[in-house]
């Protein structure tokens, strides 16, 4: 089998690396927004719904 | 396949550029020549680059402005919703900024002043950058929506809207009026902030609008005058180009001297104290001073010495104005907590 693997350069692979960190934390922050978003919003009325 | 890949081919002012009306089709991503190179492109785009698209100067004013509108309007929000409100705000401003750049990438490669931004430097395509335009805008909305409310939402949506399609797509490049209705873009932010504590737009919200609404034509115009060269080659035709220098100057006049007693309008409504009432007449005076200075400097001249005098004042004008407003309501809403 010939060797197709793709080789970054140093540059490449550099901005791989702060692309993904950057994604990383722009999900953890959706997270926490969604997570403080919803408490804020409802309070004590999140554990009030239909059984 | 093996070895290093190429990253996105750079546009450059050299490369063949498409006919205005035609730029979709025809607009090329990259190098004639590059259609035959197969290897697969490879970002070199960093955080950073993504960050660029948002145009961060640009959503600092907005963010602040929003910000001063939610602080300005009556009633209560909590501070959690309040902060995710300025969070969409600066996330719908950053994703008009990039469906700005995907759109006009090939004018920005022609541009002094846009040719180092990130799809005409080469460093992140078209295409990925209209995504992440798409879905910033859809996450602010939705995220909008679902927190404070629809109103607000909805202003947001209007807003990117129109920037986008309205000021970018369709009077950019076909009306030297681009800049003064497409300025309703730029002046919508403090009327989502107001929303989203009242639910409701009310004449203070769009007395804060209109401040920044007939503030953007003096301010680009003054820009324009001596970055005309640089609209010139790109074919946008703004006012000097399309006008003439001397009709551009008159109308900066005639806008500054409705922005100057527009913004005194918050004292006089009763939402604005004295301290801003004072301030914002006497900003109103400077700026018509440097207006007229504008005006009355002679045609051609090269420098245009009074134009970048009055572009850097008129950021620093509506600023003030928007912080001393801003510093009122905080020193009413400490007083009031110290009277409680």
């Amino acid at each position: 089998m010939s060797n197709d693997r793709v080789t970054l350069t140093d540059k490449q692979r550099k901005a791989q690396r702060s692309r993904s960190i950057a994604l990383a934390l722009a999900l953890a922050a959706f997270v926490i927004l969604v997570y403080v978003g919803t408490w804020a919003k409802l309070g004590a009325n999140i554990l009030i719904r239909p059984m | 396949m093996s070895g290093p890949l190429k990253p996105v081919a750079r546009i450059s002012a050299k490369t063949q550029l498409p006919p205005v009306n035609d730029k979709i089709e025809r607009m090329p991503l990259v190098e004639k020549n590059a259609s035959l190179d197969t290897s697969i492109g490879l970002s070199e785009a960093n955080a950073s680059d993504y960050i660029a698209l948002l145009k961060p100067r640009v959503m600092s004013l907005v963010v602040f402005t929003g910000f001063v509108g939610l602080m300005a309007a009556p009633g209560q929000i909590h501070p959690v919703l309040a902060a995710i409100a300025i969070l969409c705000i600066a996330v719908g401003a950053g994703a008009s900024g990039a469906l700005n750049m995907w759109y006009d990438a090939d004018i920005d490669a022609i541009m002094k002043r846009t040719a180092k931004r990130p799809i005409p430097a080469g460093r992140i395509s078209r295409e990925e950058v209209l995504t992440f335009g798409l879905l910033l805008s859809a996450f602010s909305v939705v995220t909008l929506g679902l927190f404070v409310n629809l109103l607000s939402a909805f202003l947001l949506a209007f807003t990117i809207f129109f920037y986008a399609v309205v000021y970018t797509m369709w009077l950019k490049r076909s009306t030297p009026q681009n800049i003064v209705i497409g300025g309703a873009a730029g002046a919508f932010p403090p009327m989502i902030g107001w929303a989203a504590v009242t639910n409701s737009v009310s004449m203070e919200s769009i007395v804060l609008f209109l401040i920044i609404f007939l503030w953007t034509p003096p301010h680009f115009w003054a820009l324009s005058l001596f970055m005309s060269d640089d609209y010139e080659k790109a074919k946008i035709p703004m006012m000097p180009n399309v006008m003439g220098e001397a009709s551009t100057k008159f109308q900066i006049f005639l806008y500054t001297l409705l922005v100057a007693p527009v913004a005194v309008l918050p004292w006089m409504m009763g939402f604005a104290g004295p301290v801003y009432g004072v301030f914002s007449i006497a900003m109103g005076a400077a700026f018509l001073g440097y207006a007229w200075t504008v005006w009355r400097a002679p045609v051609g001249e090269a420098m245009m010495k009074p134009a970048k005098k009055m572009f850097a004042f008129s950021i620093f004008y509506l600023f003030s104005l928007y912080a001393v407003l801003l510093g009122e309501i905080l020193v009413r809403k400490a007083l009031l907590v110290a009277g409680a």
